[in-house]
């Protein structure tokens, strides 16, 4: 006996290192440092998913029914290559609606509902019973066999043995107890147990070597490599068999089904769901993850067939059951310490999985089930008691323990008579029937919580009735005359074949008809019920998630109002103080709000504090804790539609209010020029043509009324007449060309030109206006000529207008007007200066910009209309263009 | 199109093919008692459709993994 010591010690030793891994990381955790963030030790937590199932099982599954073993890691191979569509979606919604496990997950998609999240739990515990059962058994079988090393003994179960003297029983309080210890450490605002993940990845690593380890030994050691077992059983008719599926549709249609539930128990297993969404740092972790789990798959499935075949050509036709021959073959080889390796990654596959599912299953027990019902007892007051924080500890302790004694239970009624896989996959088929509320749940807006409601009952009733209550019919608990003729003799309603259904295998009858049933009244319930608004504004966060991210704070359809030490203390019940005060510290601080004030009026801080209450208690109870404080105004359908409308149409109206404010605002600055440029036109083609006009009246008055008038003198008047009147027709050419001057592309005649002339022409233009008001006209010109390139019609005009403005202005009895021509090194400066009231400062700036490099300084000018400097600012520009 | 988006959709595409590849009618090609290369052919085939899938989706994986380089020219 001295094989059961060492088996024990190490064991114990290695429980012990996974205690001391577990809590490195919880304190890694603790200081910021996790360790199980990054995406390798989130693929090998996934690993999880291979249990005891994997380890022994699939060897005794591909011993009985050759390559079907493997469907189990081909749908998980599947679902993977759609996480980027499905779960990253899955674990984009849990993480920003704090979910906490797939109760709260399906719960909180239909309204927040207590019910569904109630009934999801119930289905998780009953159909997850069997499998933790499973695991109990492949240990307690393993470490019977071992034991007796060297002699090995086909393990049977004691019949009617006491419990008090079964192992089993013990390995079951065992693992209750550490999952108890690290599932259970505190209550976490997110519900992540980074210890026991990091606990989880190592018990991944050791199965995995474990089995390559055994793996090589047999396939190589013992045998001389694949192609020496695989030509050793091709010669066994009975193993050949196993190297195919049976030709019929029974096998085509099973290893479809068996796929199918594999997928989904991939996502939908509670331990799967913990770790995969729950338990995960960093969203971006999945791209890694979504190839590593799949190979690690492979890994440790690359042995199972040789190990098969290796098991049935040693035993042969003894009673050692196939689930075992992984254990035994190395025992049969004398191998002890390798046995023992097996012995230990069957173990930590074994442990892993009842840990991390128990741990699972007591936060949805607690949180969906048993907080719900103590918040309506009123007896209880739970929304009046001090400390809630030990209370829901309590009842997960004791959740995990309940559902170990549970699986406990099935083991000794009904463990013994199934093979580890078929006991699984009873297990799958359950999980599955979360399938449909939850796919289409977050695809489709239009399931509601009757519909989900409706689907999983009838589902999981299906499932009872063709695979639960059969197995415990197998195992002689209720009357076999049940599965043969049916109920009360109805043979139509026969468990395995249901309404005379005999094509499918059991398992794929049950999947056939549960999700049919599901299926269907999902979509009927859905298409033929009413979303209540809790519902409508669940299922669009959902279903949109991406495009709600960071805006969920405002997503709620809360109305309320609650007094802040209330909830507070509320928080203080579940979290403990510190991490209230760490929370609300941290809220105040992004929110930018004084938290001396009470926030009575901000629906905000309600909402976060549901939230973080829904990590510690989901989200169904934490919507009744804090509405039991919260004064809420509940919004009817009608009220928040019209809400909805108004604001939608007000904000219709307000962007189409702003655009014709906008229009109209450019049409007004554009009227506005219009008018300006009307002003400008009309009094400069007035005056510009009044200019020639008087010119030519006075010297055709003066022909008239003075006949005696020397011939000369006529004969430069005529000069004069002809002359002007030529320029006028030129005047009026051009303002038909306005169009053109206003755009700047005016012809002009540009010559080389005197500036003297021009001047002196100009003046005597307007000489006969200045003599007319004794005007003493003064020229002050350089003795050098400067030949200047320009318009000589334009500069004349420009000059005559500002004569003539000068004259208007200028002192009435002793005026005086200066025209000045001054050079400088590198312009010009020609200035008209009058002795009238002198020139505004706004008109003056215009002009220089305008005459930019040509400068005519007006120094006391008249107050000139804006023309007048356009019209000279036009003309020089034009000469200093070239 | 984000990068993003692109790997989704090859790996929607990845996933169809899986699901042809590793079900009926095609794996009853394969679906016979011989030995290839000392390996039972249904399994070779198995093993080999999933490594495959397995390497492509690394190949996916490591093209979302440069998104920079990508983006710049696309």
């Amino acid at each position: 006996m001295l094989a059961t010591e060492t088996v024990i010690f190490v064991s114990l030793c290695y429980i012990g290192v996974l205690f001391g891994i577990a809590y490195y990381g919880d304190k890694r955790a603790d200081s910021g440092r996790s360790i199980i963030s990054n995406p390798y030790t989130y693929a090998l937590s996934l690993a999880v998913y291979c249990t005891a199932w994997t380890f022994y099982g699939s060897v005794g599954r591909a011993a009985s029914a050759g390559p079907s073993f493997l469907t189990i890691y081909l749908g998980p191979t599947l679902m993977m290559t759609l996480g980027w569509l499905v779960l990253k979606k899955i674990i984009r919604i849990s993480k920003i609606h704090r979910i906490t496990s797939i109760a709260d997950f399906i719960g909180s998609r239909y309204g927040k509902s207590m019910t569904l999240g109630g009934v999801v739990t119930m289905i998780a515990v009953l159909g997850i019973v069997p499998y933790i059962s499973l695991q109990l058994k492949a240990v307690s079988t393993s470490f019977s066999l071992i034991h007796q090393y060297p002699a090995i003994q086909p393990y049977s179960y004691p019949s009617g043995i006491r419990i008090w003297s079964d192992t089993t029983f013990y390995v079951a309080l065992l693992l209750a107890v550490f999952a108890t210890l690290f599932g259970t450490r505190n209550i976490e605002a997110a519900e992540r147990h980074e210890g026991l993940v990091a606990a989880i990845a190592l018990e991944s690593m050791v199965k995995l070597v474990a089995f390559l380890v055994v793996g090589i030994f047999i396939t190589f050691f013992i045998f001389d490599g694949f192609g020496d077992i695989a030509t050793q059983a091709m010669a066994a008719p009975e193993l050949r068999l196993l190297m195919t599926l049976p030709e019929n549709a029974g096998a085509f249609s099973s290893w479809l089904a068996h796929i199918f539930l594999s997928m989904m128990a991939i996502v939908f297993l509670p331990r799967q769901f913990q770790v995969m969404v729950v338990e995960n740092v960093n969203e971006t972790h999945l791209t890694k993850a979504i190839w590593m789990f799949p190979l690690y798959l492979l890994a440790i499935n690359l042995f199972v067939l040789p190990v098969a075949f290796a098991g049935l050509l040693t035993f042969g036709a003894s009673h050692l059951e196939a689930d075992m021959f992984v254990l035994a073959l190395p025992m049969a080889n004398q191998q002890f310490l390798l046995g023992l390796l097996v012995f230990i990654g069957g173990m930590s596959a074994a442990t892993g999985m009842v840990i991390l599912e128990t741990v699972a299953l007591s936060t949805m027990i607690c949180n969906d089930l048993v907080m719900p019902a103590l918040l309506h007892l009123p007896f209880l007051k739970p929304a009046q008691r001090e400390n809630l924080s030990v209370i829901l500890l309590s009842i997960r302790r004791l959740s995990i323990v309940l559902v170990l004694l549970l699986g406990y239970a099935y083991y000794h009624f009904a463990g013994e008579y199934y093979t580890l896989v078929s006991i699984g996959l009873v297990s799958f088929a359950a999980v599955a029937q979360f399938a449909p509320a939850m796919l289409i749940g977050i695809f489709w807006k239009g399931g509601t919580r009757t519909g989900a409601l409706l689907g999983m009952t009838a589902g999981f009733t299906v499932w009872i009735y063709t695979l639960f209550l059969p197995s415990l019919a197998g195992a002689g608990l209720i009357p076999r005359d049940f599965l043969v003729n049916g109920p009360f003799g109805i043979s139509m309603l026969r468990p395995f074949e249901l309404f005379g259904l005999k094509v499918f295998d059991r398992i794929t009858h049950a999947v056939f008809w549960s999700m049919l049933a599901n299926v269907g009244c999902y979509l009927a319930g859905s298409l033929f019920s009413r979303q209540s608004v809790m519902e409508h504004t669940q299922a669009a966060m959902f279903v949109d998630i991406y495009r709600y991210v960071g805006r969920v704070h405002d997503s709620s359809v809360w109305r309320g109002t609650a007094y802040l030490p209330d909830l507070v203390l509320l928080l203080e019940r579940f979290l403990g103080k510190e991490r209230t005060e760490a929370a609300l510290e941290n809220y105040a601080m992004t929110h930018g709000i004084n938290r001396e004030q009470a926030l009575t009026r901000d629906s905000g801080l309600v909402n976060h504090i549901e939230r973080l209450l829904a990590g510690a208690i989901g989200s169904a109870s934490a919507r009744v804790m804090v509405a039991s404080l919260v004064k809420e105004e509940p919004l009817g359908l009608e009220e928040v539609m019209d809400i909805l409308d108004e604001t939608r149409q007000a904000i219709l109206y307000s962007h189409e209010l702003e655009r014709t404010t906008a229009e109209l605002r450019a049409a007004n600055q554009r009227l506005q020029e219009l008018d300006r440029l009307k002003d400008d036109f009309i009094s400069t083609v007035s005056h510009e043509l009044r200019t020639p006009l008087t010119a030519i009246r006075s010297l055709a008055e003066i022909l008239r009324d003075y006949p005696e008038t020397p011939a000369d003198r006529q004969s430069e008047f005529s000069g004069i007449i002809i002359s002007e009147t030529r320029r006028l027709t030129r005047l009026i050419t051009q303002v038909l060309d306005f169009q053109k001057l206003e755009s700047g592309r005016t012809r002009w005649q540009i010559t080389r030109l005197d500036l003297e002339t021009v001047i002196k022409d100009s003046v005597n233009a307007t000489g006969q206006l200045i003599a007319e008001k004794n005007i003493d006209m003064r020229l002050h010109l350089p003795a050098k000529s400067h030949p200047i390139k320009g318009d000589r019609d334009q500069l004349i005009q420009a000059l005559i207008n500002l004569i003539s403005n000068a004259v208007k202005f200028c002192d009435p009895q002793t005026g005086r007007i200066d025209i000045r021509l001054e050079y400088s090194a590198d312009h010009l400066t020609l200035s008209v200066s009058d002795n009238g009231i002198g020139i505004g400062e706004a008109i003056r700036s215009k002009f220089s910009i305008s005459s930019n490099r040509w400068w005519i300084r007006c120094a006391a000018g008249p107050p000139a209309p804006a023309w007048a400097w356009r019209s000279l600012a036009r003309s020089s520009s034009i000469t200093t263009a070239n | 199109m984000t990068r993003d988006k692109i790997n989704g959709r090859r790996l929607v595409g990845l996933f169809l093919l899986g699901l042809l590849l590793f079900n009926f009618p095609l794996l009853s090609l394969f679906n016979r008692p011989v030995l290839v290369f000392g390996i039972p052919l249904f399994y070779l085939y198995l093993f080999g459709v999933w490594s495959v899938m397995i390497l492509l989706m690394i190949v996916i994986s490591l093209a979302r993994s440069e998104p920079s380089l990508t983006d710049e020219h696309g």
